[in-house]
């Protein structure tokens, strides 16, 4: 059975090939407001190991991997399995990172637990009372949830990862969760999102995306040399993800991931109100549209009314040119 | 016939301006409400999958919970496919979270079956990925929750083979296919197939169709499990942003002012 310090919080970690997706490490922050907090790793026998310094280095005070011998072919249960099993045996506050996995497994462990459960969080005060935003950022509002095991879906990009709260000797131990059940899917076959060598969309200082105006052959031409360029991460929006241009991965805004780095530049983006919702936490933002009605030069710090598929090789070549 | 249930939503219109009620609720009346875009794409997975399986003989029934304006989202339900529409309404679901809406739901399901075709079983809950107002993103899966049933979520392509559901899930973390044994709960994003536009023959049975009308009377719910003072998380307060300032909008002449606009103006910034 899995060690658990007294008052502890949960965080569900988020990883893939041995390593922690960064955005785990804002959850620990936002727990730690409550207190030590547990890292709760899911996966194939072992799968916390390569993990636990990195957890530990970011302030986890335990970590527990928790596994099933079918983990490979299971989806989102066995994470609910898990945590849900460490609440009951020692209720705490639990966190996971929104999204169509997290947000998932948030509804389905406070509904066995009987706490509350709240979606897109920005943070949560002592008393667990979490923040969340609501009409497109317009409105950020503060929720009381009741239960022993309140559970936390957070937006990535809401809390600074901190430096410099490591734990040196962090508390690891395992938890054998039971395998499938008549309420699991079956993975028949899993193919990895593509890779890239660019920053993560949800923790990048610089962000360029694309929308529908760039054309589907843009991202390639356009959005990808500019990101280049500028060290950034690719965005995208609602539209072109389903039109199938880009991997689903890279979709900002309501549905998808929400941003705050230092610059934000949209081409071709019209700035529908379900992807601007998602860059508003930008520190400067840059439009390049030639339809000059674009919504989304209402938000811009600089708007361009120009074709980017003209701006963007110049803007490239200038970039490289003032680099030297 | 066994029944696929389409869930519904009617949201507030996105340009329209939105606010909470005093107890923190969401007003859903001063807003202009529209079916959910991803509703449409819900109802003709849960259609197609029907036409693709004649010999199981589904009926396709459209289900939502809301005020008395959600009639005409559930009249283009009918005219996209559906072959019964079933309308749960009742004040005291008001200020529900997301459990208890599930609740209310789940009980709206077994409730609405045995209205449009009585003596049949559940074989499919059909959703949207996520809903563009509330966006829990985990209502479906909860209801799947409360059934024990498995659920498969954000697909973007399924097909029922003998009494498994096929799907291909498309998400952040990678590409999945995977099957669940029927009864099962399903959502799609609008990946999935588009919703047809329906013929003039369709409209006009739409418009004659009988709505189903239920009240959380007709439930096996447990009333003290829904509405405000049953949630678990309720909003105590609220702030409301300034909104973010539009700033200097330019018409360069050619590309290569542009770009030197662009490039002073990052610099200028510090992001060069």
């Amino acid at each position: 059975m899995a060690t658990i310090p007294a008052g502890t919080s949960y965080i569900l970690v988020e990883h893939a090939d041995g390593t922690c997706d960064p955005r785990t490490f804002e959850l620990i922050v936002a727990a730690q407001v409550l207190g030590p907090v547990t890292a709760v790793v899911v996966g194939p026998a072992g799968a916390h190991e390569p993990l636990v310094a990195e957890l530990a280095a970011h302030g986890a005070a335990a970590v527990v991997g928790a596994s099933a011998p079918d983990y490979s072919e299971r989806l989102i249960t066995p994470e609910v399995d898990a945590l849900e099993a460490l609440a009951t045996a020692q209720p705490g506050a639990i966190f996971t990172l929104k999204g169509p996995r997290g947000s998932e497994i948030a509804g389905r462990v406070a509904l066995r637990l009987g706490s509350g459960v709240v979606n897109n969080v920005t943070g949560v005060d002592e008393k667990a009372r979490p923040s969340v935003s609501i009409f497109a950022d317009s409105v950020s509002t503060t929720v009381e949830v009741s239960g022993d095991s309140p559970v936390f879906a957070l937006r990535a990009g809401s809390v600074e990862p901190l430096a410099g709260a490591a734990v040196s000797e962090p508390a690891v131990s395992t938890l054998e969760i039971p395998g499938a059940s008549p309420r699991d899917v079956r993975v028949l076959s899993y193919t990895e999102p593509p890779r890239s060598d660019r920053p993560e969309l949800g923790v990048a200082d610089v962000v360029v995306a694309g929308g529908r105006g760039v054309g589907e052959e843009g991202f390639a031409e356009y959005v990808e040399p500019l990101a280049d360029a500028l060290g950034g991460a690719i965005g995208s929006t609602r539209d072109v993800v389903e039109l199938g241009w880009v991997p689903a991965a890279t979709q900002i805004g309501q549905t998808g991931v929400t941003i705050s780095p230092a610059l934000y530049i949209g081409l071709g983006i019209s700035g529908a109100i379900h992807h601007t919702c998602g860059i508003l936490g930008s520190q400067t933002i840059v439009a390049i549209n030639n339809d000059e009605d674009a919504a989304l030069f209402e938000v811009a710090d600089l708007g361009v009314v120009a074709d980017a598929t003209e701006v963007v090789p110049a803007l490239v070549a200038e970039l490289a040119a003032r680099k030297g | 016939m066994p029944a696929i249930v389409a869930l519904m939503k009617n949201v507030p219109d996105s340009w329209s301006e939105q606010k909470l009620n005093e107890n923190g609720t969401l007003d859903r009346d001063s807003v202009d409400s529209v079916m959910d875009e991803v509703n449409g794409f819900a109802l003709e997975q849960a259609v197609q999958i029907k036409e693709a399986n004649p010999e199981a003989g589904y009926t396709v029934i459209a289900l939502t919970a809301g005020p008395k304006a959600a009639d005409a989202m559930l009249r283009k339900a009918l005219a996209g496919g559906a072959d019964k529409a079933v309308h749960l309404n009742d004040a005291a679901l008001a200020g529900s979270d997301v459990i208890g809406t599930a609740r209310a739901l789940n009980a709206a399901i077994d409730a609405a079956i045995a209205a449009a075709t009585p003596g049949e079983d559940l074989a499919l809950i059909v959703a949207g990925t996520s809903s563009s107002d509330g966006a829990t993103m985990s209502l479906p899966a909860i209801i799947a929750e409360l059934r024990g049933i498995p659920a498969v979520t954000y697909a973007v392509s399924a097909q029922i083979a003998g009494d498994e559901l096929q799907a291909k899930r498309v998400a952040p973390e990678g590409i999945f296919e995977l099957a669940a044994t029927l009864p099962a709960v399903l959502t799609v994003g609008e990946q999935a197939a588009t919703p047809r536009y329906p013929g003039m023959k369709a409209l006009l049975m739409a418009k004659k169709a009988k709505i189903t009308a239920l009240t959380l009377a007709d439930l096996a719910v447990d009333s003290a499990q829904v509405g405000r003072d049953a949630a678990w998380a309720s909003v105590v307060d609220a702030e409301t942003f300034p909104p973010r300032q539009a700033g200097d909008v330019i018409r360069p002449t050619d590309a290569a002012e542009a770009a030197r606009t662009i490039a002073d103006f990052l610099a200028a910034q510090k992001h060069i």
